[in-house]
């Protein structure tokens, strides 16, 4: 009882975490983005065949929490793109596994993409491949694998997932 | 004459005067002009882009792509060799490779059973004699004069082409020296390994994202990444080659540190957006590591009609334009490195490889223009687009503000297409 009562503690912590997260990008202007991961973290976007082939390369691939600022950085200042904006919704995480004050979990999610000119549109579903460290009160991400479904990415992909 | 008749429409038709240097815009909304293209160019004599030979590394292996918007398998068979056909059943038509990639000992159609070999041949009919005497296939029928399409194929520089016309010129030829010479810059005798596949959707006509290729005059004024910076100012040494046919080109660029001093303003005079105060926190992005003879950065290659080699720095992809339709294109890009890449090339590939594709730094911005100008022409078929930098010359030139490669790919398209 202890544990499944533990687990679904973390359950609770992971979605309050990843609740910030998808208002952060959706809602805010993803500078805040980078806070969620620690300082040496990884975060890559792939595909779900890539991912399965073991294809180590990514559409974003990112070894440090500087390089997610630089992200955020270029995307508002230098990049061109038509203005959009994504609408997360973000399932329940299943955690895997917790090895100390670290663990494992997976979260589906789907997002729409709101562009200028256009409707609401189905621009990516999948699932996140987590690794988190855990404090009393927050959770941040050590790895963030965002596994894509499909291997077609339609126009283009600025803000981070 | 009805006071109406100053609206009808005009038959389509390229302005005659000054060369190649007006562009209709109808070719880009066309639906006719769009069907002649499959015939005169993905159908007709064109080496098109397949695969790299090392995703064919054993018999049996293949993998299923397009030829324009033909499905196409590509094999290696136990001789060795690398073949090419239609993904398509020579009973019914039914695609026969329903996997992107993989190994087999034949293509047996899921619908009927017919079997065809690795070298696309017919080779095996299900209840080709009936049961019991009764039904089976025409007695007059031959296997061998059915079965699909097969391409010629060949290999380059671990690049495998394929063309639907038996009788076109070698790929080398059709290439011409400068152009193979480039390809071998890049590939250099080298076993590549790929690194990761993607598949950008682009909501414009296939020909904006050729003319984006072979765009050297955009690449720093549109993709303000690399000039905030100071990757690829124009201001740098660099040039274009743009191959016989005009339909080829090469653009690149190299480091050049004696002419970087007293450039700064050149391009804040000409009101594009730069942001020199802007830096990087992690500048390990940008790590790269010497991987040519040369001192070139920077290398865009592209073969007529759908095929793009690059090198950016050590970034390294083919990339392949497949049309679907007028106003939409699939870009497939394959990322690779090589065999011999050590883990800290290997790093310093994945994190550059942030600079290209659907989601690069210097690359996002091409997945959406094209979309701009499909829509900002559509109202406008009679209308024309302006190819003046760099004169109207379609030749070879040391610096990269010109649109001679775009230029070189209309005479080319021209004279295939007949308009």
């Amino acid at each position: 009882m202890k544990i499944a009562g533990e687990r679904q503690q973390l359950t609770m912590l992971i979605s309050m975490v990843q609740a910030r997260y998808a208002r952060e990008i959706d809602d805010g202007d993803c500078t805040l983005w980078p806070d969620f991961f620690v300082d040496d973290c990884f975060y890559k976007v792939t595909t779900a065949d890539n991912y399965a082939q073991n294809l180590e390369a990514g559409l974003m691939w990112m070894d440090s929490k500087n390089m997610l600022r630089d992200r955020i950085l270029s995307l508002l200042e230098a990049n061109v793109y038509e203005r959009h904006s994504y609408r997360h919704i973000i399932g329940q995480p299943y955690i895997s596994d917790v090895e100390g004050d670290e663990l494992d979990s997976e979260t589906s999610f789907i997002v729409a993409r709101i562009t200028r000119e256009g409707p609401t549109d189905l621009f990516a579903t999948g699932r996140y491949v987590d690794r988190y460290r855990v404090t009393d009160v927050d959770a941040k991400l050590i790895k963030r694998i965002v596994v894509l479904d499909s291997g077609h990415i339609d126009t283009l992909l600025g803000f981070p997932l | 004459m009805n006071e109406h008749s100053r609206f009808e429409t005009k038959q389509p038709e390229w302005p005659t005067e000054g060369g190649i240097r007006w562009i209709p815009y109808w070719t880009f909304t066309n639906q006719e002009l769009y069907e002649a293209e499959k015939r005169k160019l993905f159908n007709g004599p064109t080496w098109n882009f397949l695969c790299l030979e090392v995703e064919l590394q054993v018999p049996g292996d293949f993998v299923a792509v397009h030829v324009g918007e033909t499905p196409v398998i590509v094999t290696r068979d136990r001789d060795g060799g690398l073949y090419a056909f239609e993904n398509r059943c020579a009973h019914r038509g039914s695609l026969l490779a329903l996997e992107d990639r993989g190994n087999v000992k034949d293509f047996t159609c899921v619908y009927h059973a017919w079997t065809h070999n690795l070298q696309g041949d017919l080779v095996g009919i299900a209840f080709k004699d009936g049961i019991g005497g009764k039904g089976g296939i025409a007695k007059d029928f031959c296997m061998s004069d059915q079965g699909p399409r097969k391409l010629r194929v060949a290999v380059l520089s671990g690049l495998v082409f394929g063309s639907f016309d038996e009788d076109i010129d070698e790929l080398e030829d059709y290439l011409g020296p400068e152009i193979v010479a480039r390809i071998g810059r890049v590939l250099n005798g080298r076993k590549p390994v790929v690194l990761g596949r993607f598949t950008q959707i682009l909501p414009n006509n296939w020909k904006l994202y050729v003319e984006n290729t072979k765009d050297s005059y955009h690449a720093s004024i549109l993709h303000t990444f690399f000039t905030t910076f100071e990757l690829n100012r124009l201001s740098q040494r660099g040039g274009i080659i743009v191959n016989e046919n005009g339909g080829s080109h090469v653009s690149y660029s190299a480091v050049d540190h004696q002419a970087d001093d007293g450039k700064k303003d050149v391009y804040s005079e000409q009101n594009i957006r730069s942001q020199s105060d802007l830096k990087l926190s992690d500048m390990s992005l940008l790590g790269s590591f010497k991987e040519f003879d040369d001192d070139i950065t920077l290398q865009i290659l592209s073969v007529f009609p759908n095929f793009v080699l690059q090198q950016i720095q050590n970034a390294l992809a083919v990339r392949t334009i497949l049309p679907r339709g007028t106003d939409s294109m699939h870009l497939k890009w394959t990322y690779f490195g090589f065999e011999d890449d050590t883990p800290e090339q290997r790093k310093a590939r994945l994190k550059q490889c942030n600079l290209v594709g659907p989601g690069g730094y210097v690359s996002m911005e091409d997945g959406c223009i094209g979309g701009f100008v499909q829509r900002g022409t559509v109202g406008s078929p009679n209308e024309r687009a302006v190819l003046a930098m760099g004169g109207y010359a379609i030749d070879s030139s040391d610096d990269r503000i010109t649109e001679a490669a775009i230029r070189g790919f209309w005479r080319e398209y021209r004279v295939r297409m007949g308009v």
